[in-house]
């Protein structure tokens, strides 16, 4: 029987950028995934005829494009295409729109408050700064801060010497940053509620926490720091969907000799005498490896693909306190036409932005307050996007697709299962609150998919359905994600890895796990580097 | 008797009125006398609209020239270096002239309407050559700058757009072919040409039809994502499609007054656009001399590393700078699509085989500070950017 060189188990994006480095540095690789389609949460499903969705993740920023580049992934279809904004419906008929312009941005905020528009630029230096200090790690493997190796030892130093460099105000700053709530973070520059509502979202999404719960002000920064060609802070769409992300990827890795095989979920990974031997399917066929990568999370690596007695268990321990909450669902629609927003000046490009209905920073938190009771927000936060405004690819001419993404959505729902009747009532949440605003939006819809936490979970494998992998929080950040001690993508027994979100520097379809998870194993194995280093911005 | 003066300042093109109902930034420059758009809502937008959907940008400035007469074949098979006996009507040629040294003194297109008849497009204007090139020949060159306008009609979903047009046999446009369609009565040319590498046409017609064209465009783009744009976001797209600029990344030779600063088609990389076989040629004797005796310079595709743009650097054969440079940058940018640290520039021969590495010197400011860098690059043979999409036949809808 075959043994291949290294098993990667899960064709979400991470685990096909760890396949396609290694096969691009020659190593024989299969890369084994559950569904019948590749992608996990990166993908473009036809749920209705003629039209692509976006069903898990939907926009794309942190796509590191280093690894863009090394995989050369524009020769496998992939195009990212910046959309315009964001905007923030208000319930007395006004809004807020941020633009890509930056007097045009000046002029919205100061409509709102004068005070707040002269504040931005301190705002964006701060975040910036902060950002820069993050950026630099995303392709780094996180040092131990307990080892004594000359490599760790280095890149503390090196980690410690940026520190040093912003200054002893800063030092300060920085260390309140990383502890902070978005809502504290935005009052030490805004006054306006507006204009704190609509930049305190990125501090929760995809996470368990609340606008004025502590560590969310890095949340913020997760999602702020991505590009789309050196733009920091913008987003874009993947043309054809976030399918296109993995399929390119795909592409490169396939080009590199690699095999990918779908329909093969994994019951096990097989350890033997200390040391991975290959995967069991669940389909009965076993396949040799001389290493097997996870990219499928901690919790379900560890906990559910492997046998307890195989792995330490203070490690075990830590697995199973790993905080990876379902926090958010989703709710895709097909349209007939782009619906109305009458606040909004007819062609304006806050069409194209990702849109928002929520105007305090009051509702933000009691959005919270719903999901810490156990059921989903009765006045959801939504992130909706239309990327057919962009997008000429998805839908056919003059039809849409919408994505919401909507927060907070628990994996259980008052401690048991979801029911049909609550997926209903959830979606009919965020259907009611767009169409607050939009009162032509319910006669558009031909066909909506509703995803919760459960869903997520169920079909792609990722536990409760968290966006991230697991939560952003200070805790489980750079040395200490997923756990401590066990940052630099090696699992507590020989042969085995991890490449998935669940590890340093987190989710968001940035494959920069992916990408590190394989520098490491290729000099593991001494063969020469194939993953890119960070450009660097200095 | 007062003389009528010439018009002062800069002219507006026949689709200057329809751009400026659209444009939001107000940002013009001269372009040959007219006035054209840098951007008119966002240059990154518009690239984008040129890569993502449909981008219409304004060519009218382009000179033009109708050639015509029973030697108008002949005689462009004299002045330029490529066979045109192999242009048949309905087909468009890339091509380049020279003078008696074999220098290059422009770039164009030659849009072979009908059976002797032609239309030359380039940048600079030249008669004064032609007609000097046209000694005994029957042929009559007329210039028709001001009587045609033309609009690019550039991107992945340009097919889509011109499909709501009604124009007849456009499935079956091939790559730089022409066809003429009637429109409200007037003619129009379409070609399948461009300057941005990818999927799209470009409309000729009379000025008096150029505002009913433009809102018969717009109309049929409307769900197509269609844009108008500015010469910032097309030049953009050219750098990626590896496409010459005159006065960038060479000079037209008669305007030049030092020596060595011109440049033959081997040292642009254009020998595919010279032919030996036809019979004599402007340039064709130095030409065949230089290809003997070899070059001394030659145009390199730059893929360099990291992601600082390397604008107006020095290329080195080694990352250390002390050796003398061995050639320079003349176009450089940041391709979004293809996420690559992208140039044009002219390296001494034998340097910058493609393949090849070499080193460039880039400058680069961040907040007031300068820093320096090295950056390895490697020299590459095909264009940055050449979908599939730019060729196929039919096109797809996107």
């Amino acid at each position: 029987m075959k043994t291949y060189d290294a098993i990667v188990v899960g064709a979400g994006h991470n685990g096909l950028t760890t396949a396609a480095f290694l096969a691009k540095a020659g190593l024989d690789v299969v890369c084994v995934e559950k569904n019948d389609y590749i992608g996990g949460a990166a993908v473009s499903r036809e749920l209705y005829k003629d039209w692509m969705y976006s069903n898990c993740s939907y926009v794309c920023s942190l796509l590191r494009p280093e690894i863009f580049r090394a995989l050369e992934l524009h020769k496998h279809g992939l195009q990212i295409t910046p959309y315009g904004g964001s905007c923030q419906f208000m319930q007395n008929g006004d809004y807020y729109g941020s633009y890509h312009d930056p007097e045009v941005a000046y002029r919205e905020m100061a409509r709102h408050s004068q005070h707040d528009a002269d504040a931005a630029e301190r705002y964006g230096a701060d975040t910036m700064r902060q950002c820069r200090f993050v950026r630099d790690s995303l392709l780094r493997t996180p040092p131990d801060p307990t080892s004594f190796r000359p490599k760790d030892i280095r890149e503390l130093l090196t980690i410690g010497a940026k520190f040093m460099e912003m200054g002893e105000d800063r030092m300060y700053e920085t260390i309140r940053f990383w502890t902070m709530s978005v809502a504290e973070y935005l009052d030490e520059y805004f006054e306006s509620d507006i204009i704190k509502t609509a930049y305190s979202g990125s501090g929760i999404i995809g996470t368990a926490l609340g606008v004025r719960s502590p560590g969310t002000a890095y949340v913020l920064l997760h999602h702020y720091m991505g590009e789309v060609d050196g733009n920091v802070g913008s987003w874009g769409v993947a043309r054809g969907g976030m399918g296109a992300v993995s399929k390119s990827i795909a592409g490169a890795f396939q080009g590199y000799g690699g095999e990918l095989r779908t329909e093969a979920g994994v019951d096990k990974i097989v350890v033997k005498n200390g040391r991975t031997t290959g995967v069991a399917l669940e389909n009965g066929d076993e396949i040799n490896g001389r290493i097997v990568v996870s990219a499928m999370d901690v919790k379900r690596t560890f906990l559910t693909c492997m046998d307890q007695s195989d792995l330490p268990e203070e490690f075990y321990r830590r697995v199973q306190n790993f905080k990876i909450r379902g926090s958010s669902g989703k709710l895709n629609i097909a349209l007939d036409g782009m619906p109305r927003f009458p606040a909004l000046p007819d062609g304006s490009t806050l069409y194209q932005s990702d849109m928002h209905f929520i105007d305090t920073m009051d509702r933000m938190e009691r959005a919270y307050d719903d999901w810490k009771a156990g059921t989903f927000s009765k006045d959801p936060y939504v992130d909706m996007v239309v990327p057919t405004m962009t997008d000429p690819t998805m839908a056919p001419p003059g039809k849409h697709f919408m994505s919401c993404f909507v927060q907070y959505c628990p994996r259980q729902i008052e401690g048991r299962e979801w029911t049909s009747p609550e997926k209903e009532a959830f979606a009919k949440s965020v259907i009611d609150q767009i169409a607050n605003y939009s009162p032509n939006f319910k006669d558009l819809i031909l066909h909506y998919e509703v995803r919760t936490p459960q869903d997520i979970e169920n079909e792609i494998g990722i536990t409760e359905g968290n966006i991230f992998h697991g939560e952003l929080t200070m805790d489980q950040l750079l040395f200490n994600r997923p756990v401590p001690g066990y940052a630099q993508y090696r699992a507590p027994v020989n042969g085995l890895y991890m490449c998935g979100s669940s590890t340093h520097p987190g989710g968001g379809v940035m494959a920069a796990p992916g990408a590190n998870a394989a520098r490491e194993i290729l000099a593991d194995l001494n063969r020469r580097n194939t993953v890119p280093e960070n450009f660097g911005d200095d | 008797m007062t003389v009528q003066e010439v018009p002062q300042g800069r002219l507006r093109t026949p689709f200057y009125e329809r751009m400026s109902q659209l444009d939001t930034l107000n940002a013009w420059h001269e372009w040959k006398g007219y006035t054209t758009p840098d951007a008119l809502y966002c240059g990154e937008t518009e690239y984008f609209a040129i890569r993502n959907a449909t981008a219409v940008f304004d060519v009218s400035p382009m000179t033009k020239y109708r050639i015509t007469g029973p030697d108008s074949l002949a005689f462009l098979d004299r002045l330029v270096t490529r066979d045109m006996m192999k242009i048949k009507p309905g087909r468009v040629a890339y091509a380049v002239w020279c003078d008696d040294q074999g220098q290059v003194l422009d770039d164009g297109t030659i849009f072979h309407l009908r059976e002797g008849e032609y239309r030359l497009c380039s940048q600079e204007r030249h008669l004064d050559w032609f007609m000097a090139s046209a000694i005994g020949f029957n042929v009559d060159i007329v210039v028709e700058t001001a009587d045609v306008c033309g609009l690019a009609v550039q991107g992945p979903t340009s097919y889509s757009t011109l499909s709501g047009l009604d124009l007849p046999g456009l499935d079956q446009l091939k790559l730089f072919d022409l066809m003429h369609c009637d429109f409200e009565g007037a003619e129009l040319m379409v070609s399948r040409t461009g300057f941005t590498g990818d999927l799209g046409y470009e409309l000729w017609i009379e000025p008096g039809k150029a505002e009913a064209l433009w809102d018969a465009v717009f109309e049929a783009g409307k769900l197509f994502g269609i844009r108008p744009i500015g010469v910032h976001a097309l030049e953009m797209a050219r750098v990626e499609a590896g496409y010459l600029a005159p006065f960038e990344d060479f000079l037209p030779a008669k305007g030049t007054v030092r020596t060595g600063r011109t440049r033959s088609p081997f040292e642009l990389g254009l020998e595919w656009l010279v032919d030996f076989k036809k019979p004599n040629f402007n340039g064709r004797r130095a030409l065949a001399e230089e290809k003997r005796k070899g070059s001394t310079w030659r145009l390199v595709k730059l893929n360099i590393e990291g992601n600082k743009v390397a604008n107006a650097s020095y290329i080195f054969e080694t990352h250390k700078a002390n050796k003398g440079n061995i050639g320079f940058v003349t176009s450089a940018e940041w391709s979004p699509v293809c996420k690559q640290n992208i140039a044009l520039g002219t390296v001494r021969m034998p340097h910058g085989a493609p393949g090849s590495t070499v080193w460039v010197e880039i400058y680069y400011q961040r907040e007031m500070h300068w820093s320096r860098a090295m950056a390895k690059a490697e020299v590459v043979d095909k264009p940055f950017w050449f979908p599939p999409r730019r060729s196929a036949t039919p096109p797809g809808p996107y």
